[in-house]
């Protein structure tokens, strides 16, 4: 275990290993989705279907990517690489094992909150840039949803704060050594959990491409390698969303017998699982549901959480 | 190289919000506006403030701004108002503001250049932060806090009636 973190091999390995991995999700979540529905699911090309992926990006690539004439084209095209960027260098802060990782930043739980909430012009970006009316009202969506759900996925994270004392990501996981924090932060989960689904628009909680009511929403005008970079980048945010989940209420590397980026990565695995069944079984709310339910209940139940935190901490340390 | 650093970020601020005031297209104007607040944090970074750094980028440039755009998209105006900024940007209206500002850079530059040297950063915790701002700051705080929460209610107050005028006039 060197201390050395962020060396060559640390950075091209990460970054191939979360491509990787977000690229195959798209077999994954496919395949878990119709084992949960009874289905079969993508099992035709190659062992087990896992070709699947080559034959969706051979699509991809081989699609006329298309620029309507009605848009607005430095905008169209700089969206979609928004999402993917800062979803890319929010992988700079995980903490992957003793050693492993980009850096050992002292406020990586805020970075990761700053890169998250500038992941939201690549949707209203693009909403705006389509020109198109359904588009627009993705994006819309999109915007007061993220910045709702932003308020108290920041608020439901500071109670783990205020019992590790620290922001830094690497201490958070050193600190949860006598147990994790989803005990003492049970409701801090929850919150989090619902608000990074929120944050990365994903089922249940996709209203902005509710393809029901709105097309594809903000992504309706997109096509080829362009759309591809939200489908990326969406795969991107579970990843990293799984990832943070683990970092802040799992332990992290944590774990008995097994190596720790083995345990990290295991640990990973269920939460990603955890998004891709949530997908398969919850219905969509609707939209004034989703806004009531986030400034009535969560934002006073993640302010609750931090008082009682802040309270039990204050009275276990006086 | 840290000063390198510095010096580009600098450049790119700077070029940024010159970009932003003479663009026409609202929207185009919001982005430059994002990457001179994000070049601010980076500025911050270096400095030593990874605090403020932080902060700079989670409140302005992916709350407020956000914000910006939402409103700029929700008007939707195009090219009406390109055209009418393309009429505000005439340099009859600019160059009074740029030669009064181009005087308050002068002595700027005059007063670098005479003696005063150069901050070196030092590193900033947020615990320190926290301390200042609830130890010799906690009355600026709380004001900060009353004013913010009159806001708040006054948005509330405002949205109400709205409501209340659509409902009785349907009934």
């Amino acid at each position: 275990m060197s201390a050395g973190l962020g060396g060559a091999g640390d950075i091209i390995g990460i970054l191939a290993a979360t491509i990787f991995v977000a690229a195959m999700l798209i077999w994954v979540e496919r395949r878990m989705l119709a084992i949960w529905q009874d289905r079969l699911g993508p099992n035709r090309v190659g062992p087990l279907g896992l070709l699947q992926v080559m034959a969706d990006m051979i699509k991809m690539f081989f699609k006329e990517d298309w620029i309507p004439p009605f848009a607005d084209k430095l905008v169209f095209v700089l969206a979609p690489t928004i999402v993917f960027i800062t979803m890319l260098t929010g992988f700079a802060v995980i903490p992957f094992a003793p050693g492993v990782g980009i850096i050992d930043f002292n406020f990586g739980l805020l970075y990761f909150l700053a890169l998250s909430s500038l992941a939201v012009y690549s949707i209203v970006l693009a909403g705006y840039a389509s020109n198109n009316k359904y588009s627009l009202l993705g994006a819309l969506r999109a915007a007061a949803q993220t910045v709702s759900y932003e308020v108290f996925m920041g608020l439901s994270i500071m109670g783990v704060v205020m019992l590790a004392g620290t922001f830094n990501l690497r201490e958070i996981v050193e600190a949860q050594r006598d147990g994790w924090f989803i005990v003492p932060q049970f409701a801090g989960f929850i919150i989090f959990l619902i608000a990074v689904i929120a944050e990365s628009r994903r089922a249940p909680l996709d209203l902005p491409e509710a393809e029901q009511e709105l097309v594809a929403g903000f992504h309706t005008e997109y096509s080829g390698m362009k759309f591809g970079m939200f489908f990326v980048g969406e795969y991107l945010a579970i990843i990293l969303s799984s990832a943070m989940i683990v970092t802040l209420f799992f332990g992290g590397w944590l774990g008995p017998w097994l190596p720790p980026l083995l345990w990290f990565c295991l640990k990973t695995t269920v939460g990603i699982l955890l998004f891709i069944l949530l997908r398969g079984a919850l219905p969509r709310p609707r939209y004034d549901q989703l806004m009531s339910f986030g400034w009535k209940v969560m934002l006073p139940v993640a302010l609750l959480n931090l008082l009682v935190t802040g309270a039990v901490v204050l009275s276990l340390a006086g | 190289m840290m000063l390198f650093l510095f010096y580009i970020t600098s450049a790119v601020a700077v070029f940024a919000t010159v970009m932003m005031i003479t663009r026409l297209n609202a929207v185009h104007g919001l982005l430059y506006l994002i990457l001179s607040l994000l070049a601010a944090g980076v500025l911050f970074f270096l400095l030593g403030a990874h605090f403020a750094a932080v902060l700079e980028v989670i409140i302005y440039a992916g709350a407020i701004m956000v914000l910006f755009v939402f409103v700029i998209m929700m008007l939707n105006q195009g090219q009406k108002t390109t055209d009418q900024e393309r009429i505000w940007l005439q340099p009859t209206i600019w160059i009074g503001p740029s030669v009064l500002a181009v005087i308050l850079f002068a002595e700027m530059l005059i007063v670098i250049v005479s003696g005063g040297n150069a901050e070196t950063g030092q590193i900033v915790d947020s615990k320190q932060v926290a301390i200042a701002l609830y130890g010799p700051y906690l009355l600026a705080v709380e004001l900060a806090s009353m004013l913010l929460l009159a806001g708040l209610v006054g948005a509330y107050h405002l949205g109400k009636p709205m409501l209340k005028k659509t409902l009785g006039k349907r009934a």
